[in-house]
């Protein structure tokens, strides 16, 4: 069984599925809901903007099973807008509405820093999320890669397993049970991303 | 939503860009075995052992044919190096630009094709998004001693500079208002001197631009990167000669910025 991630046209697609393949992930590429539904873990990769990717998701009738492996425990990872479409709205191009997996909002960063934040940052564990299995062998206060403008304003603080300081200190880890969400870019993320997408395939006993 | 401390901990970014023709490295590089010291994927990937925050492969193929085999480096580099890859050279259309973000290069760098067509920066930015266009600047300084500071903007640098009649800080401003995610700003003057980058110039594009700018041309020494980082206000160095032929490391680079305050990763 493999690890489906999910095609809908973002840009960062090939480098998620060539950062997979170099762990030695097995993996399917698709756009099927029905794929979707039944795969053991699942990725949802993301560049852009949140108003696209949910047009995109909602074109191709992934919205619904992409709400439905999250409730019926199987393993998620969601990249940059594939986290921040997990939201319940964005404000990019106007407030539009997002998934609505987790409560809160997509916001842009504060005026006084240069957006998009472009490069690397570090990457600060939660007490409560320190030991998690997604962090396994990742030194705590590592860097990881960033490229976005937006970020995820989360309402539950145990839904935050990491935060980032960028102006303000934002979620850059999200997880809650089965469901997990980098902000930042592990696939171009050197040896911690790496790391961490390995992290992802072990706990999600795939393999 | 807690207040952070500020920005501190995003690093300034140490930039590799390494000269491809026809698949090699023009000139080679010194820190790596004999074998390897032309092919772009294995220089890639020391790089990143080595410490690169990101790379640059900047391509001065000359034909259509060598340009097939950029895409071929481009989709090697991709399979094995893990950091964000710029390409740069040549590009003319957005399906030139298409072609390398597809064979993994992260962002496209444009320099003369913006020139003559800036709406190639609105086109990109608006199908691949601002993040992934850079937009290439060479600037040489034209004003007296004395007068205000201008820079104008040149284009076919390697050969023949040829004058663009746009002014530098106008051309940036327009850029990043056109699409540009990135700036890389190269100071004609200093490039290859080996003294340093043109701080004034560098100082001036960072205040009227609200994305990150990237410092190139006229680095000697590791003093140099600081003074363009803090002096010069850069987000980023980009740099060749001083890496490939083995003068310092980037670690014994980072080590020095460190020592000195500037947060490196």
């Amino acid at each position: 069984m493999s690890i489906a991630v999910i095609d809908y046209g973002a840009g960062n697609l090939r480098s998620v599925v060539r950062a997979l393949q170099h762990i030695g992930a097995p993996l399917t590429i698709t756009s099927d809901p029905a794929v979707v539904r039944a795969a053991p873990a699942v990725v949802l990769p993301g560049v852009g903007a949140t108003l696209d990717t949910m047009q995109s998701l909602e074109r191709l009738g992934l919205v619904p099973a992409i709400r439905d492996v999250v409730a019926s425990g199987t393993p998620f990872l969601g990249i940059c807008v594939g986290m921040q479409v997990l939201c319940e709205q964005s404000e990019e191009f106007g407030p539009h509405p997002c998934l609505g997996i987790v409560g809160g909002a997509v916001r842009r960063f504060p005026a006084g820093r240069k957006v998009p934040q472009i490069g690397w940052n570090q990457v600060y564990y939660a007490p409560h999320a320190a030991g998690h299995p997604l962090f396994g062998s990742i030194a705590d206060g590592s860097d990881f890669y960033f490229v976005h403008s937006y970020y995820c304003d989360l309402n539950d603080a145990r839904d935050i397993a990491a935060t980032t300081e960028y102006g303000v200190a934002f979620p850059s880890v999200l997880v809650r049970d089965n469901l997990a969400a980098v902000q930042f870019h592990p696939e171009k993320s050197g040896r911690c991303g790496l790391q961490l997408l390995t992290n992802f395939v072990a706990w999600a006993h795939v393999s | 939503m807690v207040h952070g401390r500020g920005d501190e901990m995003l690093k300034r970014r140490i930039i590799p860009c390494l000269d491809v023709k026809a698949g090699r490295v023009v000139k080679g590089v010194a820190f790596v075995n004999h074998r390897d010291a032309g092919d772009p994927v294995a220089l890639a990937a020391a790089y990143d052992a080595g410490g690169a925050d990101e790379l640059v492969f900047y391509d001065i193929t000359a034909s259509s044919d060598e340009r097939a085999i950029m895409v071929d480096v481009v989709e090697r580099t991709a399979a094995q190096v893990f950091i964000p890859l710029t390409v740069g050279g040549g590009l003319r259309t957005v399906d030139d630009m298409y072609r390398m973000l597809r064979a993994g290069a992260d962002k496209v760098s444009i320099n003369t094709a913006a020139v003559l067509n800036p709406h190639l920066i609105a086109d990109g930015a608006r199908r691949f998004g601002s993040q992934c266009i850079v937009l290439s600047i060479d600037a040489r300084r034209v004003s007296e001693p004395g007068e205000p500071p201008r820079w104008a903007v040149f284009t076919h640098t390697g050969r023949d500079p040829r004058p663009t009649g746009l002014d530098a800080i106008e051309w940036a401003r327009r850029g990043v208002e056109l699409g540009a995610g990135e700036i890389v700003i190269n100071s004609m003057d200093a490039d290859g001197t080996g003294g340093g980058y043109d701080l004034e110039l560098l100082r001036t594009i960072s205040t009227v631009v609200g994305v990150p700018v990237i410092a190139s041309g006229g680095v000697g020494a590791p003093e140099h990167m600081y003074a363009g980082l803090v002096e010069g206000h850069a987000d980023a160095v980009l740099a060749a000669s001083i890496f490939h032929f083995g003068a310092y490391t980037i670690q014994a680079v980072k080590h020095y910025l460190a020592e000195r305050g500037v947060p490196v990763r």
